[in-house]
Order: C-alpha cells, then sequence, then structure tokens
C-alpha cells in the first residue's frame, strides 16, 4: 500500500479527503446528484455544473496561489474580473445585430492586457514601493469597480455576438468549454512553476525573503510578476464571467471572488505565511468551495443564510487541515481508549 | 569611599535557559553616583544580568538587594515602580506622539477630569532642561534625531522614579556630536547621585565614561574594576578571558600567498553611519582575516563589500576591473559569494530541501528560466554533501532538521556551487560544535589553497590567527590597522585593538 502511504502524506491529501467527504454526503442525502446525463452531446449534471461554474474562482486560485506564496496576498483580483469583464463588452459593444465593434479576439486581448496592467500596478506598489501586499491590492479592490464603470458608462452592458459565448457556455467533446481553459492554465503554470526555477524562488522569496536577497536572487523582480500573473488570471475570469451572462456589470461581476479564491488556496494546502505552494490544492479547494454551494442550495437553505453554513464546512475543514488539531483528536481518541 | 554601601547588590545570580546556562553565580554592585559599565563579547551573559535586574527574567538562584532590602521584580514595570529604569537601544517610545505626549503616556496630568495639556508640557520643558535640551515640546517625536529621542526616554523615565538608569547601547545610533551630548547628560546625571549602568560594544566610549567596569565572559563574573586600574588591553584580554602571556603564534594554516594575483580591491568604500571609508585588498588563494570586537564594523565591511548595503562613496575592483556592485545580485554575477552570519534569517530556507538549498545561488546565477535539470540537482548538491561530509540523511530532506553545523556546511554549499572567486565567510564557526569548527577551518584553507580569495570573520581570535595569512583590524567602525607576517598574532590583534603598539 506504498500509494497509500504517499498519498496520505501528500500536501493535498486532507484537501482531497474533505472533498471526498462532501461528495459522499451528497451521494447519500443529495437525490441525483451525483447523477450525469448527456444531452445533444453535452453532459449535463451537479458534477459537471461544479467544475464549469467553479472555473472562474479556479483560475483566480491559479494566480493567487503563487501570490501567497510569497508571502503575499491579492485582494484586487474580484475588481479586476470586472475590469476585464468591462473591457470585453465595450470593445465587442452592445450591438443588437450581433456584429463585434473589434475582432472578438481583438476585444478579448484588449481585456487581457488591460487586467495584466493592473496586476503590473499590484506588483509595483508590492515590489518597488514596498507596501504591504493588502494595503496595495486594496487600491484596485476599491479603485476596480470604478474603472469598471468607465469602461461601461456606468451601464450593464448586454452583448450579443454570439462567438463571445463560447468561452462561457460552449461544449468540448461533451464538456464545458471553460474546463479546458482551467486545464490549460492549470498546466501551463505548473509546467513554469516546477519545471523551471521559478516555483523554488517563489518559494524562497516567501520562506525568507532576506536570505533569498543574499542568494542573488532578485525578490522584487519574482514578487512583480507573481502579481503580474495573477492580474493576468483574473482577466481570463473576467472574460469567462462575462461570457456565461453575456453581460458585463461594474457593480456585481466577480464581487467577493478574491476571499473565496483566498479560501481555495488555503483550502488547498498553501499556508499564508508563504512558501510552498500547492497549484493542484488550489484547483481542489476551489472545487470544495464550489461543491459547497450546489449542496447547500440542493438543500434548500435560504440564501441570506448560506452563507453562514458555509462559513461552518470551512472552518471544519480548516481545523481538520491543522497537524496540532489532528494531533489533539488523536491523543484524546487514544486516552480515551487506554481508559476503556 | 571605601565605607560607601552600593545602593544595588546582586549576588549569586544563576539564570539558566533551556540548554545553556546563560548566568553561573554573577554576582554585580552598583553605586549612587556612578558610572558603572558591564563589558563582555557577545553570549557573555550582559543581557540576561540586565534583564534579571528590570524584571524580565527570574534567576533560578541568587538575590537582588536594592538599598540593603531584597526585591524581586517580576516585570520592567515593577522594576520602574522600585526606581530601576531602562532605556535600550531601540527606543520604546511612540514616534507620532509628541514629545510631551511620550513623556506623559499613561500618566497625563488631569484637571476636572480633562488632560492638562499646558501643564504637562511646561513639565516636559522642565525635564528636558535638566538634561541640556531645548525643544518645541508639541512637536511629533519623530520629527527630531535620534539623539533627542534617547534623551526624550531618559527624560521620561527619570520623572518616573529613577534610582538607577540603565543605558543598554544608547550610543551605537548616535553620532560623534550626540554623543558628547549623551555623555554630558550622563555625568551631570552622575553628580546628582543617580547610579548608572551603561552597556556599549565602544571600548573607547567605556574609557570615557565608565568609573567602574564588571567583565563577564560566558555567563561568568571575570572581575569588577575601577577603570584607570584597568588597561585597555587588559579588558580585551579578560573579556576574551586569556592571559597575554597565553598567547602564542599558532600559524598552522598560514600560507604564503602564491603569485600575488590580485582578485579583489576595496578603494574608500564606507556608507556614513555604518564604516568608514576602508581600502581592502585580497590576492588569489588568500585568506583575510576581519578581526575586531563585536560592534567593530565587520559584518558592515561584509555587507558593504557584497551589496546589501548601498555605500555612499568608494569603488571595488574585480580582477583589476571595475565593478559596480548595488546588490547581493551582482556581487554574485562578479563572482562572489557571501555567508551571513545569521544563518537562521538570512542564510537557511527551512522548509526547502538541502538540494534546493544548495543549488539556489547557482540558479540565481545562470537565470531563472535557465533550469538545472534535477538529476544535475541532485549531482551537484550530493557531490558537496560528500566533499563538505554534510550530515543528511539525503539531499531531499527538509534544511530545518540540519544541525547548525551542517546547515552553516549547507550555506558554504550553496556558494561554492557558484565557483566564486572571493568567498566572504562571517562568523561561520559560530554556534556550531568544536569538530565542526575544525572541519570548517580546514575547510577554508584548502579552498584558499585551490586559489579561491576568502575575507573570514570571526570573534575568536585563535581562529583568525590560525587561517588567515593577513588581519585587518577593526575597532569601534574604522578600519584602524592591517597586520602582516609575524604580526599576525592574537596579542597584535589585541593591542592595535587597545590603540597601542
Amino acid at each position: 500500500m506504498s500509494w497509500w502511504k504517499s498519498l496520505s502524506r501528500s500536501n493535498i491529501f486532507w484537501a482531497l479527503v474533505a472533498l471526498a467527504a462532501l461528495l459522499v454526503f451528497n451521494l447519500f442525502f443529495t437525490p441525483n446528484f451525483m447523477r450525469v446525463t448527456i444531452r445533444e452531446g453535452h453532459l449535463y449534471g451537479n458534477l459537471i455544473d461544479i467544475l464549469k461554474n467553479g472555473a472562474p474562482i479556479m483560475l483566480l486560485a491559479i494566480g493567487m496561489t503563487l501570490v501567497i506564496a510569497t508571502k503575499g496576498i491579492d485582494i484586487s483580483v474580484g475588481s479586476v474580473v470586472a475590469i476585464s469583464a468591462g473591457a470585453v463588452a465595450v470593445l465587442i459593444g452592445g450591438d443588437l445585430a450581433g456584429n463585434p465593434k473589434y475582432p472578438i479576439l481583438v476585444a478579448m486581448a484588449g481585456a487581457l492586457l488591460v487586467s495584466v496592467l493592473a496586476g503590473m500596478w499590484n506588483g509595483m506598489l508590492v515590489s518597488r514601493i514596498g507596501m504591504q501586499p493588502i494595503i496595495a491590492t486594496l487600491v484596485l479592490f476599491v479603485a476596480g469597480r470604478g474603472v469598471a464603470m468607465l469602461f461601461t458608462n456606468s451601464l450593464q452592458l448586454w452583448l450579443y455576438a454570439k462567438p463571445f459565448a463560447i468561452l462561457g457556455q460552449g461544449y468540448v467533446l461533451g464538456f464545458p468549454f471553460d474546463i479546458y481553459i482551467v486545464g490549460f492554465i492549470l498546466l501551463v503554470t505548473y509546467l513554469f512553476t516546477r519545471r523551471t526555477a521559478v516555483g523554488m524562488f517563489i518559494e524562497a522569496v516567501g520562506i525568507n525573503p532576506t536570505a533569498a536577497r543574499f542568494s542573488g536572487i532578485n525578490a522584487r523582480n519574482i514578487i512583480f510578476w507573481v502579481y503580474t500573473f495573477s492580474g493576468l488570471c483574473a482577466g481570463i475570469a473576467g472574460l469567462i464571467v462575462c461570457s456565461t451572462v453575456m453581460n458585463a456589470d461594474g457593480n456585481n461581476a466577480g464581487r467577493l471572488f478574491e476571499l473565496d479564491a483566498i479560501l481555495a488556496v488555503v483550502l488547498g494546502g498553501t499556508s499564508m505565511n508563504g512558501g510552498k505552494f500547492y497549484l493542484l490544492g488550489s484547483i481542489i479547494g476551489a472545487l470544495i468551495i464550489q461543491t459547497l454551494t450546489v449542496t447547500i442550495y440542493a438543500f434548500g437553505v435560504p440564501a441570506d443564510a448560506a452563507p453562514v453554513v458555509k462559513a461552518l464546512v470551512v472552518w471544519a475543514f480548516s481545523l481538520m487541515q491543522s497537524p496540532r488539531f489532528r494531533l489533539t483528536i488523536a491523543q484524546a481518541f487514544n486516552r480515551g481508549r487506554v481508559a476503556a | 569611599m571605601t565605607e560607601e554601601q552600593p545602593i544595588l547588590v546582586m549576588k549569586g545570580i544563576t539564570k539558566v535557559f533551556p540548554g545553556v546556562k546563560a548566568l553561573s553565580g554573577v554576582d554585580f554592585r552598583l553605586f549612587k553616583g556612578e558610572v558603572h559599565a558591564i563589558m563582555g563579547q557577545n553570549g557573555a551573559g550582559k543581557s540576561t544580568l540586565v534583564k534579571v535586574l528590570t524584571g524580565v527574567h527570574r534567576q533560578e538562584s541568587g538575590e537582588v538587594r536594592l538599598e540593603g532590602r531584597p526585591i524581586h521584580p517580576d516585570s520592567p514595570l515593577a522594576a520602574q515602580k522600585l526606581g530601576i529604569s531602562s532605556v535600550y537601544q531601540e527606543i520604546n517610545l511612540c514616534p507620532n506622539l509628541s514629545v510631551a505626549e511620550n513623556i506623559f503616556a499613561g500618566r497625563q496630568p488631569i484637571r476636572g477630569g480633562i488632560i492638562d495639556w499646558n501643564r504637562m508640557a511646561r513639565r516636559s520643558e522642565e525635564l528636558l532642561k535638566r538634561l541640556n535640551v531645548s525643544i518645541d515640546v508639541t512637536r511629533e517625536l519623530s520629527s527630531y534625531s535620534i539623539a533627542i529621542q534617547q534623551l526624550v526616554a531618559i527624560a521620561r523615565v527619570l520623572d518616573i522614579s529613577s534610582r538607577i538608569l540603565i543605558l543598554d547601547e544608547p550610543t551605537s545610533s548616535l553620532d560623534d556630536a550626540e554623543v558628547d551630548q549623551l555623555f554630558k547628560v550622563m555625568r551631570s546625571l552622575r553628580d546628582e547621585g543617580l547610579a548608572i549602568l551603561f552597556i556599549t560594544h565602544f571600548l573607547d566610549q567605556t574609557y570615557r565614561i565608565a568609573d567602574r567596569i564588571t567583565v563577564l565572559k560566558n555567563g561568568e563574573l571575570v572581575g569588577e574594576f575601577r577603570t584607570e586600574a584597568l588597561p585597555k588591553i587588559d579588558l580585551i584580554a579578560r573579556m576574551l578571558g586569556k592571559e597575554l602571556s597565553e598567547f602564542s603564534r599558532k600559524r598552522a594554516g598560514t600560507q604564503a600567498a602564491r603569485d600575488e594575483k590580485s582578485v579583489l580591491s576595496v578603494k574608500s568604500l564606507g556608507l556614513r553611519g555604518s564604516i568608514a571609508p576602508f581600502d581592502l585588498a585580497l590576492n588569489e588563494g588568500e585568506v583575510l582575516g576581519l578581526a575586531g570586537l563585536l560592534g567593530s564594523g565587520r559584518t558592515e565591511m561584509a555587507r558593504l563589500i557584497f551589496g546589501i548595503d548601498g555605500a555612499t562613496q568608494g569603488e571595488i575592483r574585480i580582477r583589476d576591473r571595475k565593478v559596480a556592485i548595488r546588490s547581493p545580485q551582482n556581487a554574485m554575477m562578479a563572482g562572489m559569494g557571501f555567508c551571513s552570519e545569521d544563518r537562521k534569517n538570512e542564510g537557511v530556507f527551512a522548509e526547502l530541501s538541502v538540494r534546493e538549498n544548495i543549488i539556489l545561488a547557482l540558479q540565481a546565477k545562470k537565470g531563472v528560466l535557465k533550469n538545472i535539470s534535477p538529476r544535475r540537482q541532485l549531482e551537484i548538491a550530493e557531490e558537496l554533501i560528500k566533499s563538505l561530509a554534510i550530515v543528511t540523511p539525503t539531499a531531499n530532506n527538509k534544511a530545518g532538521q540540519l544541525s547548525g553545523g551542517n546547515q552553516q556546511k549547507m550555506m558554504l554549499a550553496r556558494w561554492l556551487a557558484t565557483q566564486p572567486a572571493i568567498l566572504i565567510l562571517d562568523e561561520p564557526t559560530r554556534g556550531i560544535d568544536v569538530g565542526a569548527k575544525l572541519e570548517i577551518m580546514e575547510l577554508i584553507l584548502s579552498l584558499s589553497r585551490r586559489g579561491m580569495g576568502i575575507v573570514f570573520i570571526s570573534s575568536d581570535f585563535e581562529e583568525v590567527v590560525r587561517c588567515s595569512g593577513r588581519i585587518a583590524v577593526l575597532r569601534d567602525k574604522v578600519k584602524v590597522a592591517e597586520l602582516n607576517g609575524d604580526d599576525v598574532n592574537e596579542t597584535a590583534i589585541m593591542r592595535t585593538i587597545a590603540g597601542g603598539n
């Protein structure tokens, strides 16, 4: 059982356990939860919805993982989602006949460029000016929605250019298109961080920034690019969000997404203290959050009370991940057995 | 004078921390109207003794008597109430409050339920006047120099009640004029009858201000002396725990410099407030020792050469080519390596593997995208683990699990992997066991035989003498001399530090 041993020691083990526990719970208590049907050549079902709806958070979580690994945080990602959505909507335009103002690919590239610039702004504030990450990204957290409103002229912009809908609504080989985007970004990020020294440098900067600098690592550049990358991820998430509803709403697009993204990263086993990071863990973390949301709705918990349930479950999962808590439980359990 | 009773007597103070005896049976006494300096190397127990006195630590045995009565302060606040006040090197005041608010924080004069600002300002001015300071007390503390801030801190504690004033490294961030001002204040307070306990690394300052000196070493009392009865050289010898006659020349490792090919040459490099401009030259295959007491500027020198701190003047040449070094990255690319004295905070990545720790600098030198293949990484790491005899189960174990000596060797391995022309080692033997110390010194010598230029810093003069062919001596942030040939011995180092011949 060596595979079990290595699995149970791996850093994403507890995230996997949490996800499995949620799924098993649903298997028993939510009717038809696990059923996946094929309609018009597409897969349908709760599981597919979880993957599909979780895509934006997964993308944000990928970028956030690297930021948190450097002992930083990026709370502007939700606003950057709105900026990206606003930018792409304006560039495509609300022509009722569906004729885009600029070619759709150009519009998307434009939105991503703006998002990258937003990330660079964050990166500059943190790495060059030396601001604390939470304060530096608070600037865009607040101002970002204003920028998005500027793009859309404070209106909710509806889009009719059909091809753009593929991003958030299309299917390929039965699976939602946005899942492929997440898979692609995950793969590229994994290869880029783990097949080059980038991942090790990010971890080194997060563990001990002084030692990193003394070892000849350009810590400031690493930090700059990590925030820039987070901006890019948020930009892609913004495109998907916009395409899913064919609407750009500067006020509500991506609202509170930053918190879910941070939560996903932490549930996935990456410490807020920086250092070792786990991309796959963050994806699992995002899946846990999405599954939880679906479960809560399936149970008919009133929308107003849903956050309470969510908070309780997340709290329990976080406890489960704490080695010290597990040790305490195990000791209490052993004492009980000895006493009996 | 001899009949006078000391105001404070500490007797047989013993303090044990897990694994170390920080103080064992130390006696200390302090008289009214004197400035008493406590001297000792790092780890001698100076700060532990002060912390027992101020109630931060509780001694395991021994007693403290203030004016004949035993006292047991259990917090700095309790000590303060007894009249024992301390002002630390890092000033514990609020920079964004006004001077007057700082002096009266927590005990503002109240009239009719509200703070009496006028009275507070007036009293503050009076208090500061006693210290020869006249400033606008309503301005923010941070708008004044460190020296003034220090005097404000002193004014505050003196007003609260003070029979004993403890000044812990008060001069380390002051310039000469500010030190003079502080000393003037200290003398006038002393003449008013205050007992002042003064801790400093600066020998000259001790001799300028102290009436009496207590020397500690390794947690033990070496002795108490009147300043005029203790020549500087004796003080240094006692701090190091050696008799002058003990010193013989042990230069096992000294080698004749080979063909004198310059690898590093530094011209009037300096940083204001850190270290005075200095020249330094290093040849291929040479070990240059930096000797000086703690705080003499050894580390500052190393940090300046390696680009950690930006120099305000001077130039660095490597192999006779001028190089611009503004960051450790520049220094590394120019062929330097640097092992910091603070392994834990400035060297080791505890959660990364030994392999990653070793490969890091080489990878940084190559560029982040030019990945060294995992197989090559393992080869390099294992080769260095073997040649430096680093004890670790595998190259992939976490670096944090290694012992201090092995972590130190790992740091060396990190730089050796980059094949530097110049290696700067700041206290590479600190905090590791004797066996590992010897191994590291052997290593230094063998590296120099292979042509590497090495700058070796150690507080242990014996080690410096044993390894170095030439020694630069520092005192109070100034490079004062270079010792060559027959002068490379401990007596000469101590004489130079003491300022005589």
